[in-house]
């Protein structure tokens, strides 16, 4: 049952603060005092004109934007587990918690444990309305997961095997084991090019800018907001 | 600050007149202040109803919504008002606060509805203020414990399939907990009920004296000492059944340590004990005298059926909850047996030849006479034992009636709360089939997306199925998003029947040898490009080559059959397949492509009969290119050029 927020150290300690409690009827004392304790840290952003300056998002946007996210979060922040829920809502076939907190460590700037609405609107702003080199260097950010500046073949698999766990089960053609790795051989068959194991942000950059397909798949921003 | 400070500052300004005069120093200059910040009102439509305040009435609390700047996100510039989608009804309770200073809670409405705008506007709950933060607290902790059932009932029943990869260990702990997952589970349920039960029912019937017939003095004797060696035998089967259930549980538990602390197995351990006590105790007297008494603990096996039985653990629960109580009860009536004891002990002290003999004995009197039990063999009789006997006996009423109340309603409560989970398990089981039903919705009308041709190029906008341009927004931009991701890994979404067909296909085609093709297509490296996926893409197109030259006609056969199968009438005609220049890199999802390649494939995963087959007519080449075009399936990452080069 409920239990007294303070604890003894030794267990006669305890023996005898239950017997007490026991016998003057007050051994199960409220919780909800904890639940107090605990109650909702709210954050607040900063103030739109703020915002504004820092992204490149109009005051509508920003607006529309906050008013999405206040909505799902009152309390202000995405945790973890909140993130994951909702990224997981678009792909109902497949697994995607891996890929989910990877984005999240990528929006996560300050590595606190939670995506405020700057944090938020600040990686949309460079994913949306960021040039090409910002889309790529966010990219690349995502790709390097212990953030030391070059994207190891470790890194590659794990990100391809998030983004293949997301397609689920049934597939056409059937997923196979090694379609990840393969996947990242290819990769890094064109991606490093001084054939050193590890790929770095200049690598990533230019063999980016220099492949059609990928160019023009940046397209694929448009609209979405 | 305080609330009301901000009006009183002027007043405080202006009183520093009194210090104008004593000043050594010449006082600072007065702040500049903005242009006449007058107070105004400021207009908050919450859902179409209008709520003027005014604007310092809100920044009494900055740090709540509206009282900062986080309100400037949902000011509506065309109307110059603050607009918030929420509850107008809950909107009022919060405005109440800024001008009151006090949060109260609103009787009729559900309190997490409550709780939620509190956290949608920034107010903490201890804001509420105090004439209703009892009531507040008391709903608020029935929510909870009704939410924290919910999630035990989820975690406890958690559906019929365990995750593919349990282990032993995980299935047989499921197993115990809920019996009714498996027809194995609830037999051996019901075979330790039995056997519990067959258990408690020996060791009563074992002292039940039996007449012994063989004797000429009828001796009467325990049945336990007359058919020693048959209730042996019963004791012992028990024990084995009681000690193999004990181990398989020690073994399944997730945590021993924890299940070895636990109540239950505690209990179980207690049960079967004394029999292996009785083991190796040998059979000398004045041991196995001692040794007599544990059997008393073999009547803990009657606590096994709580498990088995639903009401035993409510009431085992409730008397837990109401621990406090009843402990404070107890003390209480110590209290008063000593008391009284001692009264009595001293009143019939006098008297010759009475049963007051200690106080301790007068506690026996006690107890009888306060719980109204008078067994009468012991009464007081000086006049002053007698009053103060019947005083003990009328306050003994009183003390004992004080706990049943208290059990009653934590019985009832709980009672109904479990009453409750079961009907909530019941339509948690619908909640989640209905959710599972909406997700295959998405996916299967994302796939029925795919088939109607919708990914084709809205050039050919004319051929599209209407259903296809009948999408909203957001269906829309989700399709593109998964679209997206199939580009990515070079996979389709299919649904489970397509999945099963091509894994039985695979199989079935892994007979078909391989053979070494006349016409491998060069496929260079320049017309890969950069492509996600390029060993693919040229392992493919190398297995392309090799393969089905070896699809023989029964085999094309196979697949005209199969391509008459159908699901969705192909918007093209065959034979205009080879004359369209198709650009591969949409996906082209006619679901016949799907099945004739799900046939053709001789291995796996994505092969396609070679292009050069030419053993068929205009039908089979047309199927062969048909067939053909879903190596773009497999590879969409392949340029125009390979494709082009197939459907020559």
């Amino acid at each position: 049952m409920n239990r007294c927020p303070r604890r003894f150290r030794s267990p006669l300690g305890q023996a005898a603060r239950s017997l007490y409690q026991l016998v003057t009827g007050s051994l199960s004392p409220d919780s909800v005092e904890d639940e107090f304790e605990l109650s909702t840290v709210c954050h607040r952003p900063e103030g739109l004109e703020q915002l504004q300056e820092q992204t490149k998002f109009t005051r509508k946007e920003l607006q529309v934007l906050y008013r999405g996210f206040k909505n799902e979060c009152p309390s202000g922040i995405v945790n973890e587990e909140n993130f994951k829920q909702i990224y997981s809502q678009f792909f109902p076939q497949g697994d995607s918690s891996t890929y989910a907190t990877f984005l999240f460590n990528a929006f996560d700037t300050n590595h606190d444990g939670s995506v405020s609405f700057e944090d938020f609107v600040a990686g949309l702003s460079v994913i949306l309305r960021g040039t090409t080199d910002d889309r790529l260097n966010w990219a690349f950010n995502l790709y390097d997961l212990n953030k030391d500046g070059c994207i190891t073949k470790e890194e590659m698999l794990d990100i391809m095997k998030s983004i293949y766990d997301m397609m689920g089960k049934y597939t056409y053609p059937a997923l196979r084991e090694e379609a990840p790795r393969e996947h990242v051989e290819s990769f890094f068959q064109k991606m490093d090019r001084n054939k050193d194991g590890v790929v770095t942000i200049e690598e990533f950059i230019e063999s980016c800018q220099k492949d059609e397909n990928i160019m023009r798949s940046m397209q694929l921003f448009d609209n979405v907001i | 600050m305080a609330a009301g400070v901000a009006t009183w500052l002027p007043f405080a300004r202006a009183a520093a007149v009194g210090w104008l005069p004593l000043a050594q120093q010449p006082l600072p200059p007065a702040p500049g202040v903005k242009a006449t910040r007058g107070d105004e009102v400021l207009v908050v439509n919450v859902s179409g109803r209008r709520f003027e305040t005014w604007k310092n009435t809100l920044d009494r609390y900055p740090d709540t919504l509206l009282g900062s700047s986080e309100k400037e996100f949902f000011y509506d510039a065309d109307s110059g008002e603050y607009f918030f989608d929420r509850d107008p009804d809950m909107f009022r309770h919060v405005l109440n606060f800024y001008r009151t200073g006090r949060l109260h809670c609103p009787r009729q409405e559900c309190i997490q509805a409550f709780d939620e705008e509190l956290a949608f506007y920034g107010l903490v709950p201890e804001l509420v203020g105090d004439c209703c933060l009892e009531e507040y607290r008391d709903r608020k902790k029935e929510n909870a414990e009704r939410l924290a059932e919910d999630e035990e009932a989820e975690q406890a029943g958690d559906g019929p399939s365990l995750p593919a990869g349990s282990s032993l260990r995980q299935q047989l702990w499921r197993a115990f907990e809920n019996p009714h997952t498996s027809t194995a589970a609830l037999v051996f349920y019901y075979v330790t009920g039995f056997f519990i039960a067959v258990s408690v029912i020996a060791n009563v019937v074992e002292t039940i004296p039996c007449r012994g017939p063989a004797r000429r003095p009828p001796r009467e004797q325990p049945c336990g000492e007359r058919f020693p060696l048959a209730f042996f035998c019963m004791d012992t089967a028990c024990v084995l059944i009681f000690t193999g259930e004990y181990l398989l549980r020690l073994f399944a538990a997730p945590s021993r340590c924890r299940f070895l602390r636990s109540v239950m197995s505690l209990i179980d351990v207690v049960a079967i004990l004394p029999y292996y006590i009785g083991l190796l105790v040998p059979k000398n007297e004045d041991v196995s005298g001692a040794f007599v008494t544990l059997r008393v603990f073999r009547v803990f096996r009657i606590f096994k059926f709580s498990r088995h039985s639903q009401g035993l653990r409510i009431l085992g629960y409730t008397l837990k909850s109401c621990a406090s109580e009843l402990g404070f009860l107890l003390f209480s009536l110590t209290m008063a047996i000593i008391i009284f004891a001692t009264v009595m002990f001293y009143a019939e002290k006098g008297t010759n030849k009475t049963n007051f003999t200690s106080i301790p004995a007068a506690f026996w009197y006690t107890i009888v006479t306060m719980t109204t039990l008078g067994y009468g063999d012991m009464v007081p009789s000086t006049i002053a034992g007698k009053i103060f006997g019947s005083i003990c006996s009328l306050s003994g009423v009183l003390v004992i009636a004080l706990p049943v109340p208290v059990i009653v309603s934590n019985f009832s409560r709980i009672y109904h709360q479990n009453q409750r989970a079961d009907k909530r398990r019941a339509q948690q089981k619908v909640r989640l089939a209905r959710i599972r039903l909406a997700k295959s919705g998405t996916t299967n009308a994302f796939l029925q997306y795919k088939q109607n041709g919708g990914l084709e190029d809205s050039s050919s906008g004319e051929e599209q199925a209407p259903c296809v341009r009948n999408r909203s927004a957001f269906e829309q931009q989700h399709h593109h998003l998964l679209h997206c991701l199939e580009k990515t890994t070079c996979h389709e979404f299919t649904d489970e029947l397509t999945f099963s067909e091509a894994l039985g296909a695979v199989s079935l085609g892994g007979r078909t040898s391989r053979s070494t093709s006349v016409s491998s297509q060069p496929v260079g490296p320049g017309s890969l490009l950069s492509s996600c996926c390029p060993r693919r893409a040229k392992r493919r197109a190398i297995r392309l080559a090799n393969s089905t030259a070896s699809v023989s006609h029964g085999s094309m056969q196979e697949l005209d059959t199969l391509a008459g199968l159908q699901r969705s009438p192909a918007p093209q005609s065959r034979s205009s397949l080879n004359a369209k220049p198709h650009d591969s890199l949409d996906l082209n999802c006619d679901s016949r492509d799907f099945v004739a390649a799900i046939i053709s494939i001789p291995t796996p995963p994505a092969n396609t009969p070679d292009e050069s087959q030419p053993s068929s007519p205009g039908g089979g080449g047309s199927g062969a290119s048909s067939t053909l075009r879903n190596s773009s399936l497999g590879t969409p990452c392949l340029l125009p050029e390979t494709v082009k080069i197939s459907s020559l």
